[in-house]
């Protein structure tokens, strides 16, 4: 098993307006991006569970070969920099990425 | 080295952020080589509402003077015009005024006296009311509809103005134009635009370049960025020359603070990137072509607004003991609890709200937290936003003696549960903010929205 930060070049969250954190997974080769992608462990389910949301939460899954990237944004919880919110700026939202297990 | 400018080409220098810094060889260098336009971002709603709310700059003013001094004088020397956008931070009127401030001290220590042109974005609650009364208003990212209500609570509105809005300052050859809030690519779309250069590729590289030397490598220590824009393509070049554009990270920019990375949706409509293509041209340079502006039906712009949320009182302690540990969802209800019991007839708990932070445990993440572990110690920030200072201090120090000496199960250390590591505890911490509007507002008349106004 291979996890994703073993994998991956860039793995990050990051605002894309007050109300939606989006998550950038790039790659810094054509192998591994394909290899990535064909293995099928990243995916939708996937991201849902580790996030522990709903797949209608998940927003715009999705490979984009022209980037070697993976991108999904999250509706947030809360607005950025409003009561409860924890995290402003939406930048320390990738962590448990780096664990996932996306090749056999 | 910077190639000299062409003549079929537009060139723009972009500085990403008004008082963030920049290498002071980058813009002579770029400005020697030639360039049409100097272009300034000066704010975002990133650090969030508290200064939209407020009115307050998120830059220090020495900063900023440092970079605004630099680029009056270049732009003087060299004759071309400087535009700065979303002026003091969220754009608007109290914060453009500022600005302004900073700027005429620098022309007065330059000795210039330079053209200014202001294009003011700021919203009052009667424009916005009648755009929702006319149905004009969209739901955008928050999933709500905006109502009347929304708008009568916002201490300020602001509407993101597109590179059209800017065509009448422009007209005017300003030596200098100062704009409220902007859509970030409007400081470097518009000019060029306006000389009639093709509209897909102009507002792709204003994305591009909008956050500086952000999309080049490496990305530690912040700096301007190049761009030439010709008939059928554009180049991207970092004006520093450690630094490179590479298709990694112009694509990997391409994807930055956007949910969608192929149709990047702005004011009028959206830039269709299914078939761009980023080059490699030299080993520093970006080639981009093939971007497409696919118009909307109707023109929108995007209006942001933030109203008074409460006030905020906080406290931070840290638990050791394992019992306390395991016990913290209990021991949180419990606070709440005897807060309720203690204060009724006094304090309403719709007066307030309290919100654990526990760091160790989930305190970055909450509900998304999927790794439930505690660490062997956590800490604790209890957060209140109250309707008033008085009562989120008062509900901040019943916090914190209820959580020092709440009982739990298998507690044996009865002394005292948290370790505090000031006295006072509590912490007044002002005013707390909120986006209570960000909504698309369709306009008829992109070309004379915004208020402009001339200074000389």
């Amino acid at each position: 098993m291979k996890a994703l930060g073993e994998l991956a070049e860039v793995i990050r969250s990051k605002n894309a307006g007050p109300f939606i954190v989006t998550f950038d997974i790039l790659f810094g080769d054509e192998e591994t991006f394909e290899a990535v992608r064909s293995a099928g462990m990243l995916n939708r389910q996937a991201v849902c569970g580790l996030y522990g949301v709903s797949d209608n939460e998940l927003l715009g899954f999705d490979f984009y070969p022209f980037a070697r990237a993976v991108k999904f944004s999250l509706r947030r919880p809360v607005g950025s920099g409003g009561p409860r919110d924890a995290d402003v700026y939406g930048a320390q939202q990738h962590a448990p990425l780096l664990d996932l297990a996306v090749l056999p | 080295m910077i190639e000299r400018k062409r003549e079929d080409e537009f060139v723009v220098v972009s500085n990403g952020m008004l008082g963030y810094g920049f290498r002071e060889e980058s813009l002579r260098d770029a400005v020697a080589a030639g360039v049409d336009l100097i272009a300034c971002d000066a704010g975002s709603s990133d650090p969030g509402p508290y200064y939209l709310g407020t009115g307050k700059p998120f830059v220090g003013d020495a900063m900023i003077l440092r970079d605004l001094r630099l680029m009056v004088k270049a732009g003087a020397d060299a004759g071309v015009p400087l535009i700065i956008g979303s002026a003091g931070g969220a754009g608007g009127d109290g914060q453009v005024d500022h600005l302004l401030t900073l700027l005429g001290r620098v022309m007065e220590e330059l000795g210039l006296d330079r053209k200014v042109a202001v294009l003011r974005s700021e919203l009052d609650r009667e424009t916005v009311r009648e755009a929702v009364e006319e149905g004009r208003v969209r739901t955008f990212e928050t999933g709500a509809a905006l109502t009347v209500e929304d708008v009568d609570a916002a201490a300020h509105i602001v509407a993101q103005v597109g590179p059209e809005s800017y065509f009448r300052a422009l007209a005017g050859r300003p030596d200098i134009l100062v704009v409220g809030r902007a859509w970030d690519v409007s400081n470097i779309a518009a000019l060029p635009l306006m000389q009639g250069h093709d509209r897909g590729l102009a507002l792709h590289m204003g994305k591009i370049l909008e956050c500086g030397s952000l999309a080049a490598r490496p990305t530690g220590g912040g700096d301007l960025i190049l761009g030439r824009l010709r008939d059928d393509h554009f180049i991207v070049e970092p004006t520093h020359p450690e630094k490179a554009c590479t298709e990694a990270s112009v694509s990997a920019h391409t994807f930055y603070e956007k949910s969608d990375p192929v149709m990047l949706a702005g004011p009028g409509g959206s830039v269709d990137l299914r078939r761009t293509r980023f080059d490699q041209i030299d080993p520093r340079r970006i080639r981009v072509s093939g971007s497409a502006f696919r118009e909307a039906e109707r023109y929108t712009v995007k209006l942001e607004g933030a109203r008074l949320a409460g006030h905020r009182a906080l406290t931070v302690g840290g638990a050791r003991d394992p019992a306390f540990i395991r016990s913290i969802d209990a021991i949180q209800e419990a606070v709440r609890e005897k807060i309720r019991e203690t204060q009724a007839g006094f304090i309403d708990p719709s007066q307030y709200s309290i919100t654990f932070h526990r760091y160790g445990l989930d305190g970055v993440m909450g509900a998304w937290e999927p790794n439930r572990q505690a660490a062997h110690e956590i800490g604790i920030l209890i957060d209140v936003v109250a309707e008033t200072p008085e009562i989120a201090e008062a509900v901040c120090g019943l916090a914190r003696s209820t959580i020092l000496h709440v009982p739990f199960e298998g507690r044996r250390a009865t002394a005292g549960n948290i370790a505090f590591p000031f006295s006072p505890a509590e912490i007044p911490a002002g005013p707390v903010y909120e986006f209570n509007i960000y909504h698309l507002m369709e306009i008829d008349e992109p070309e004379s929205f915004g208020r402009l106004e001339w200074l000389q």
